[in-house]
C-alpha cells in the first residue's frame, strides 16, 4: 500500500515537473481548456438561473377573467358562483374593481395617471386556479370561459412561462450539444498535448522500458498530466463563470427589477462544481488515454 | 546461468545476425564476445536481455526459456539484468545522481535505501563527487562508468556490457575493464562484447564471425 502510494504520488510528482517545465505552454493550454469549458459552465448557470424564474411563476398557473367594464355586480357574482361551481375550477378569488383601482393608486408613478381619469378603468375580474393544470387543460376552461356572457377577455398567466419553458428545454438541448462540441475539443487539446510530451520524452519512454519499466509505469505520468490539465482547465472555467457572474449580477438585477422579477445570478453550485471538474479531469485523462494508445505503440 | 540451444536470429528483411549458435556459461564467470563490426556481438546481449527475441532455437537465462516469458513479466525479467549499451543510452536531461536512480524508481525501490544505493554506485565507478553533474558535463571515460553504475545499481546477479571501453583512451579503456572485472569477482556473471580482450586477461573468449561461433 505505502510502496503503492509512493509509487502513484511519484508518477504525479513526475507529471506536474513536466507541466511546470513549460510554464507558458501550459498556461495557455489551461486557458484554451478553461475558456473551453466555460461556455458550456456559464450557460447552465445562466439556464439554471432562468429555469429558477420559470419555476416561480409556475408554481401556480392561473387564469384571468375580466368582466366588461360595465357590467353590473350582479351579473358579475352570477359569473363567480359559475365558476365557483365549475368542475374544473379549484379556486376563484374575485378582485373588485375598486379594489384594483386603489392597489394601482398606491403605485406613485400610477396615481397621477389615474387621478387624470373620469372613471375607474379597470374591470372586475376573477384570478381562477385550476383542478387540472395541464396547459391543454387550462386553454380548453380559458376558451369556454370567453363565451361567458360578460366575459370581455381571459388571458391564460402561464403562456408566457410556456414559452419560457420551451426556449428552456431548447436551451438545454442546445447546451448539452455544447457541452459536447467543447468536451470533444477538451479531449482534443490533452491529445495533442500528450502527444508533444511524448515525443519529448522519448529517449526517457525508451530507456526506461530497456531498464524494466511496465506499459502502465510508462503511460501513467502521462495519464496524470492529462488529469491535471483537465481539473486545472476546470478550475479556470469556474473561476471565469463566477467572474462573470459577480460582473454581470449588478446591470442584470436592474433589468430585472424593472420587469419585476426576482433573477439573480449565482456561481456554480456545489453540485454542477463537483460536476464541472470531474467532467474535465476525466475528459483530460481520456485525452490522454487516447493520444497515448496512437502514439506510443509497443516496444 | 545462460545457455544458448541452437540459436539463430534474422532480422527483416534478411539479415542473419546469429546462426546455429550454441554455448553454455556458469554463475559467476566472466565472458568475452569478439568478433568484427557486425558480427553479432550486440544481438547475442540484446538476446540475453530479452531486447530481441531469437528466431530460432532457445535462449534459457536462469532456467528460464525467454522464448515463452510473456509480455507482462519482460519488464521483471529485465530489472534483473544490469545491461550498459553500447550507445550507453543516458539521459541527458538529469544528472548523474538521477540517471543511476532511474532503474530504481521503476522498480518501485523504497526512497531513503534508494539514496544509499545510488549513493554507493556513483562511488564503486569513482562518480562519488560527480552526482550532481549533467551526463554533457562528464568526459567519456566518464559517461562509460556512469552507465555501468545504473546497470548494476539494483545489484543484478548477471552484468551486459556491450564494447565498453570503446572509443577510450588506454589509461580510462583498462580504469573501466577493472571495474568490471572487480564486479566479476565479487560474484557477478559478465558478459562483455569487445575487442580489446587484452584488457580481461585469463577471461574466458567467445569468437564470432558473421554470427557463427568460430572454433
Ligand atoms: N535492428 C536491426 N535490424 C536489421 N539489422 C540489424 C539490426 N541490428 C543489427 N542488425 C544487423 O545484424 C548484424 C549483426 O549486428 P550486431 O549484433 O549489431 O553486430 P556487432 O554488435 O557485432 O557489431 C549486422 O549485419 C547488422 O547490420
Ligand atoms: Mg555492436
Amino acid at each position: 500500500m505505502k510502496a503503492w502510494l509512493a509509487h502513484h504520488g511519484q508518477s504525479f510528482a513526475l507529471a506536474w515537473r513536466r507541466l511546470t517545465a513549460t510554464p507558458v505552454n501550459s498556461i495557455l493550454s489551461l486557458v484554451a481548456v478553461g475558456i473551453a469549458l466555460a461556455l458550456p459552465a456559464g450557460g447552465q448557470m445562466l439556464l439554471s438561473g432562468a429555469r429558477e424564474l420559470a419555476g416561480n411563476a409556475t408554481a401556480t398557473p392561473q387564469i384571468s377573467v375580466f368582466m366588461a367594464i360595465a357590467t353590473e355586480r350582479g351579473r358579475t357574482n352570477e359569473i363567480g358562483s359559475r365558476l365557483e361551481k365549475h368542475a374544473g375550477v379549484r379556486q376563484a378569488r374575485f378582485l373588485a374593481r375598486e379594489e384594483t383601482l386603489s392597489r394601482m393608486k398606491s403605485n406613485p408613478g400610477l396615481r397621477e395617471v389615474i387621478d387624470a381619469l373620469s372613471a375607474n378603468p379597470f374591470p372586475d375580474a376573477f384570478v381562477v386556479s385550476a383542478r387540472d393544470e395541464a396547459p391543454e387543460a387550462m386553454d380548453k376552461l380559458a376558451v369556454e370561459f370567453r363565451k361567458w356572457p360578460g366575459v370581455e377577455h381571459v388571458q391564460l398567466d402561464s403562456a408566457w412561462v410556456r414559452r419560457l419553458d420551451a426556449l428552456l428545454r431548447l436551451g438545454r438541448t442546445g447546451l448539452l450539444l455544447l457541452a459536447g462540441l467543447l468536451g470533444g475539443g477538451l479531449i482534443a487539446i490533452t491529445f495533442s498535448i500528450t502527444r508533444m510530451q511524448v515525443l519529448t520524452q522519448r529517449a526517457e519512454i525508451e530507456v526506461s522500458r530497456l531498464l524494466g519499466a511496465t506499459e502502465a509505469f510508462i503511460r501513467r505520468p502521462f495519464l496524470y498530466l492529462g488529469l491535471l490539465l483537465g481539473l486545472g482547465g476546470g478550475a479556470v472555467a469556474w473561476l471565469l463563470v463566477a467572474g462573470a457572474t459577480i460582473w454581470l449580477r449588478a446591470p442584470l438585477a436592474e433589468l430585472a427589477g424593472l420587469y419585476d422579477l426576482n433573477l439573480t445570478l449565482r456561481p456554480l453550485g456545489l453540485v454542477d462544481s463537483i460536476l464541472l471538474l470531474a467532467c474535465a479531469g476525466s475528459l483530460g485523462w481520456l485525452g490522454a488515454a487516447f493520444s497515448l494508445r496512437q502514439n506510443h505503440g509497443q516496444s | 546461468m545462460i545457455r544458448f540451444d541452437r540459436v539463430s536470429k534474422r532480422y527483416p528483411p534478411g539479415v542473419d545476425a546469429l546462426s546455429d549458435l550454441s554455448f553454455e556459461l556458469d554463475d559467476g564467470q566472466m565472458l568475452l564476445v569478439g568478433g568484427h563490426s557486425g558480427a553479432g556481438k550486440s544481438t547475442l546481449l540484446k538476446l540475453i536481455a530479452g531486447v530481441e527475441n531469437a528466431t530460432s532455437g532457445a535462449v534459457l537465462v536462469g532456467g528460464q526459456n525467454l522464448g515463452s516469458l510473456s509480455r507482462s513479466a519482460l519488464p521483471y525479467y529485465r530489472r534483473r539484468i544490469g545491461m550498459v549499451f553500447q550507445d550507453q543510452k543516458l539521459l541527458f536531461d538529469r544528472n548523474a545522481y538521477d540517471n543511476v536512480m532511474l532503474p530504481l524508481s521503476i522498480s518501485g525501490f523504497p526512497a531513503r535505501e534508494a539514496a544509499n544505493r545510488v549513493r554507493a554506485a556513483l562511488d564503486k565507478v569513482g562518480l562519488g563527487k560527480r552526482e550532481k553533474a549533467l551526463p554533457i558535463m562528464l568526459s567519456g571515460g566518464e559517461q562509460q562508468r556512469l552507465a555501468i553504475a545504473r546497470a548494476v545499481v539494483s545489484r543484478p546477479d548477471l552484468l551486459l556490457a556491450d564494447e565498453p571501453t570503446a572509443h577510450l583512451d588506454a589509461q580510462t579503456a583498462a580504469d573501466v575493464a577493472r571495474i568490471l572485472v572487480e564486479f566479476n569477482q565479487v560474484g557477478v556473471t559478465v558478459l562483455v562484447a569487445t575487442y580489446a580482450h587484452e584488457l580481461f586477461p585469463g577471461a574466458r573468449r567467445l569468437q564470432l564471425d558473421h554470427g557463427r561461433l568460430r572454433t
